[in-house]
């Protein structure tokens, strides 16, 4: 078993660097225990972190990008020509 | 072969090699959004991205036949439009291969307390608050287009990987494949695109006051 109190504590500096890799279950199993200690005592880092998954969150949402019309009528009438070849 | 070709794939490449215009169609729609916003990582141009995503669609016609189920068929599709997207990007000059900046931070190191402070080493100086805009809010008014920015003047290597990982959703190895990237590569990417957007909306929102 892991524990935090005998791994050097992780600074907020170094924190912020190493969420997506958290988020991706990509630390090694002394920096998870190492940054999961650390974000249960500091409040300004669980803000940092929520503000870092609200931020995923809204790309997630943003309006769909789609073809015109009329690229994709070429299309179409691309692919047609392909197979009436 | 290293990979089983999903079924799913199996399908749509026999309809389309039949001729499908109906299986066609629904493709072209459903994954060209994906395809521009690839495009769009590279030239700023939107006319431009559109007949990149076009020659894209054009050159899937050609190679199906050569199309052999290494990866699934959206990610050699998306592969393929980042390839001329890059090329076309080159030559329009939007994206001058920047070096590899090794020393990007996530956040502005002025927010944090020295290395010799007595206390709190690396802590916060200025630290994050908790925005009180609701997360559903984030994409309405004023904050919509400062993202907008945000993602428009990220590096193109760092907005490839936003796009196709956060906004389209693809999953860390989908990802690698089609932008040919290690899986270490584009988690830093990922990374710093996330940072930097998140950065944008926290100085926004907090009118400015942080780095």
């Amino acid at each position: 078993m892991i524990e935090a109190r005998d791994l050097p504590e992780m600074p907020c500096r170094e924190l912020v660097e190493l969420v997506t890799d958290y988020l991706e279950d990509r630390l090694s199993p002394e920096d998870r225990v190492r940054f999961e200690a650390h974000l249960a005592a500091c409040d300004a880092c669980r803000a940092y972190m929520e503000q870092f998954r609200q931020t995923i969150n809204t790309l997630g949402r943003l309006p769909e990008e789609s073809l015109g019309a009329d690229a994709q009528k070429t299309l179409l009438e691309a692919f047609r020509g392909w197979f009436g070849r | 072969m290293t990979q089983a070709v999903d079924r799913n794939d199996v399908a749509l490449l026999g309809a389309l090699r039949a001729g499908d215009e109906q299986v066609f169609c629904d493709l072209v729609a459903r994954w060209s959004g994906p395809m521009l916003r690839l495009a769009l990582a590279h030239i700023a141009n939107r006319a431009v991205a559109e007949e990149v995503v076009q020659e894209a669609w054009l050159t899937v016609l050609r190679s199906l036949d050569r199309f052999e189920g290494r990866s699934a068929l959206r990610t050699w599709v998306l592969g393929i439009v980042v390839n001329i997207a890059r090329s076309r990007g080159r030559k329009e000059c939007r994206s001058v291969p920047l070096p590899f900046e090794p020393h990007e931070r996530a956040v502005d190191p002025s927010r944090f307390l020295p290395a010799d402070h007595p206390r709190w080493p690396h802590h916060w100086a200025t630290e994050p608050v908790a925005w009180t805009t609701p997360e559903d809010q984030l994409l309405a008014g004023e904050t919509a287009r400062i993202i907008a920015d945000a993602i428009d003047t990220l590096p193109p290597a760092q907005r490839e990987v936003l796009m196709l990982r956060d906004v389209e959703g693809l999953n860390g190895p989908e990802a690698c494949n089609a932008l040919g990237l290690t899986d270490t590569n584009q988690r830093v990417l990922l990374h710093r695109a996330r940072s930097r957007v998140r950065s944008a909306i926290e100085r926004h929102l907090t009118g400015g006051d942080t780095k």
